[in-house]
């Protein structure tokens, strides 16, 4: 074979490549410059990252991102859960389209839209009946679970549509109760999807940052909202280590997914060959 | 078709089981929206009977098991288990167990934790549950499999697995649904034998739902025919398939030729068909006392039951000539398709007892003909 062969789908495919991370590598390069202007190679330093763990500003939005990403996520997968079992599992009742369209409608409706409606709720509802009393954290920590229930319903009831019904019947038929019914048997075997459901909401309120800038108040700046409002004032490469920082974690999270599910898969398989043979 | 009517069973075997009704279905009607799918069924099971719910898809059959199962209230009507009215009971409080089409196995749990799903809803001790499943796994001979997981069993080890969960608990009444549906054809009448020795075995008693008419003649002691929602007939499998009562379960199990006729003569030893298919009159060696205003019958004769010569048959009744237009040789048997004068085509089956005999072929004059009592006087 010869390798070095010039062929077209060979330069597609770093063309693509680059232009996917090429700018990630451009940051994580600049992450480690000593400059403190961002765009001037100095050399080789780690100082930035530092600065970043000195930053109590920054520090504090991370942690409070992934406290409202954490309860965001739970709090999504719990709805979306029981949206699901009733779009999925009741038998027809009046306005059950009308319910799982309107569950599924942040899906489509522009973050800009989401982020004004529910700041003139709250400021609707803090005028007439005094709560929220002003908003924070728990103002994000409501707008984000909003638009993550219709992701994390859309993950969940697909699973739960394509389960086998009568695996639910047999529970009841073996007579476990309804209750007990969900809990030893439906809720075990969609919990898969109710994992990729809380990583999706968990990430995309990590990520979000219109909603975010609309509902939040004072002494509650995400870590995206503080990321976006000091490049505004200059980009320290502070916020180039955070992003280096960031794009570990998650590809650390990504390979770890990967390679247990291959793990998951190499085992199954392996118990195939053994029925077969069998 | 060659069906084997209750090919397995000793017929002393099935006269030794009791008359007493087990399951009593009053009435049952069930409506989904506006279509009905039960018609006001009436049924009585025996205890101890392997009873067979036989029809075409969308016959009810499954919503009848259902409704027995507690999955589907009836729209009227009541289910009484050993006399007692469980119409209102869901289905985990009843005493009956159901094997599913697709099995049910719970995927997240091992054999053994299938096994033992049951046993723990009803809050038995440790002991009493390991024991149970270890007698569950030797009766279905599943004893190296525990451990395992539902998908690393074959077909016919998941079926095992699937009956023996569902006969865990002793339940009083024990449903199958589409029993062989998932298996392939070799396995199917293996296990039909099999599952036949457990139930036995067990003394359970079972009501199955099928669509194949092998498989309810293997297993079931008496088979119900069902046709839109309702109970056409229900006897054992030589009753349906010998003495069918209606066109309708006639052409529903097996083959059979059907002659459109009108009572020439009708006495209490014999009575006389004329037909417009046959050039004979057909000659039956008993009467039908049937009603004066309506002399128009059905005349139902079997394939196998309808023999065929190169010679003239003697006598003048039950015979027609015909020309062969057809043949499906299928190893154990030959199907002639032979074309009567008037163009109607009967089926007429030959054993092939030799091989390679001298046979009749394509276009040769044949004689169809057949005995006073081989078929079955039907009303239209």
């Amino acid at each position: 074979m010869n390798r070095s062969r010039f062929s077209l789908s060979r330069l597609c495919f770093w063309l693509g490549i680059g232009f996917l991370y090429a700018p990630m590598v451009v940051l994580i390069v600049y992450s480690f410059n000593s400059s403190r202007l961002v765009t001037v190679w100095a050399g080789w330093s780690t100082k930035w990252y530092g600065e970043l763990f000195r930053d109590e500003q920054i520090m504090n939005a991370v942690g409070r991102s992934l406290q409202v990403a954490f309860y965001s996520a739970s709090t999504a997968v719990v709805l979306g859960m029981l949206a699901s079992i009733v779009i999925v599992r009741f038998r027809r009742f009046r306005g059950r389209t009308l319910f799982s369209g309107m569950i599924t409608a942040p899906l489509v409706m522009p973050d800009v839209i989401i982020g004004l409606s529910m700041l003139l709720l709250f400021v609707a509802m803090a005028q007439s009946i005094g709560w929220p009393p002003q908003r924070g954290l728990l103002t994000v920590w409501i707008a984000h679970t909003t638009f993550c229930v219709a992701y994390s319903t859309v993950v969940i009831s697909s699973r739960l549509r394509e389960m086998d019904q009568s695996l639910e019947e047999a529970a009841l038929d073996l007579g476990a109760t309804p209750v007990r019914a969900f809990f030893l048997v439906t809720l075990p075997i969609i919990a898969p999807s109710i994992l990729s459901a809380w990583l999706l909401s968990f990430t995309l309120s990590l990520d979000d940052v219109v909603i975010a800038s609309f509902v939040t108040g004072p002494g509650a700046t995400t870590l995206p909202i503080e990321v976006f409002s000091s490049v505004k004032l200059g980009v320290t490469p502070k916020i180039n280590a955070l992003a280096t920082i960031i794009i570990g974690v998650v590809s650390l999270v990504a390979f770890g997914s990967w390679y247990v599910s291959r793990r998951i898969d190499e085992r199954n398989r392996a118990a195939a060959r053994m029925a077969a043979e069998a | 078709m060659a069906v084997t009517a209750g090919a397995r069973r000793h017929p002393s075997e099935a006269s030794k089981k009791s008359q007493e009704t087990l399951l009593r279905i009053k009435g049952i009607t069930k409506y989904f929206d506006e279509s009905l799918a039960v018609d006001d069924v009436n049924l009585d099971i025996r205890r101890g009977e392997i009873f067979a719910l036989l029809g075409a898809s969308g016959s009810g059959k499954s919503s009848l098991l259902r409704i027995i199962a507690g999955f589907e209230a009836p729209t009227s009507g009541h289910i009484l288990l050993d006399g007692e009215d469980i119409t209102a009971q869901p289905p985990y409080q009843r005493q009956i167990n159901m094997m599913f089409q697709s099995y049910a196995l719970f995927p997240h749990m091992t054999v053994e934790q299938n096994l033992a799903f049951g046993l723990k809803q009803d809050k038995l001790a440790r002991d009493v549950i390991l024991d149970r499943v270890q007698r569950m796994l030797k009766l279905v001979h599943m004893e190296k499999y525990a451990r395992r997981r539902p998908h690393q069993l074959s077909g016919g080890q998941r079926q095992r697995v699937a009956l023996a969960r569902s006969l865990a608990k002793q339940p009083k009444l024990l449903l199958l649904d589409e029993p062989m549906g998932a298996l392939d054809k070799k396995l199917r009448t293996e296990m039909q034998l099999e599952v036949v020795d457990i139930l036995e075995n067990v003394g359970v008693t079972c009501v199955m739902v099928t669509h194949d008419q092998e498989e309810a003649m293997t297993m079931a002691d008496r088979i119900a025919i069902m046709d839109e929602g309702f109970i056409q007939q229900v006897g054992s499998p030589v009753d349906i398939y010998e003495s069918p009562t209606s066109r309708m379960v006639a052409e529903f199990i097996g083959s059979v030729n059907i002659f459109e006729g009108t009572i020439i003569d009708d006495e209490e030893d014999h009575m006389t068909l004329r037909s417009p298919d046959l050039e004979r009159d057909i000659y039956i060696g008993h009467g039908v006392s049937s009603s004066v205003d309506n002399r128009q019958m059905l005349f139902a004769l079997r394939p196998e039951k309808t023999w065929m010569t190169t010679e003239k048959p003697d006598g003048d009744y039950n015979w027609s000539s015909g020309t062969v237009r057809d043949i499906a040789y299928l190893g154990g048997h030959t199907v002639y398709y032979v074309k009567l004068p008037n163009g109607k085509v009967v089926q007429c089956f030959l054993a092939n007892t030799e091989r390679r005999a001298e046979r009749p072929t394509w276009d040769d004059e044949v004689y169809v003909h057949w005995m006073n009592d081989s078929g079955v006087v039907l009303r239209t």
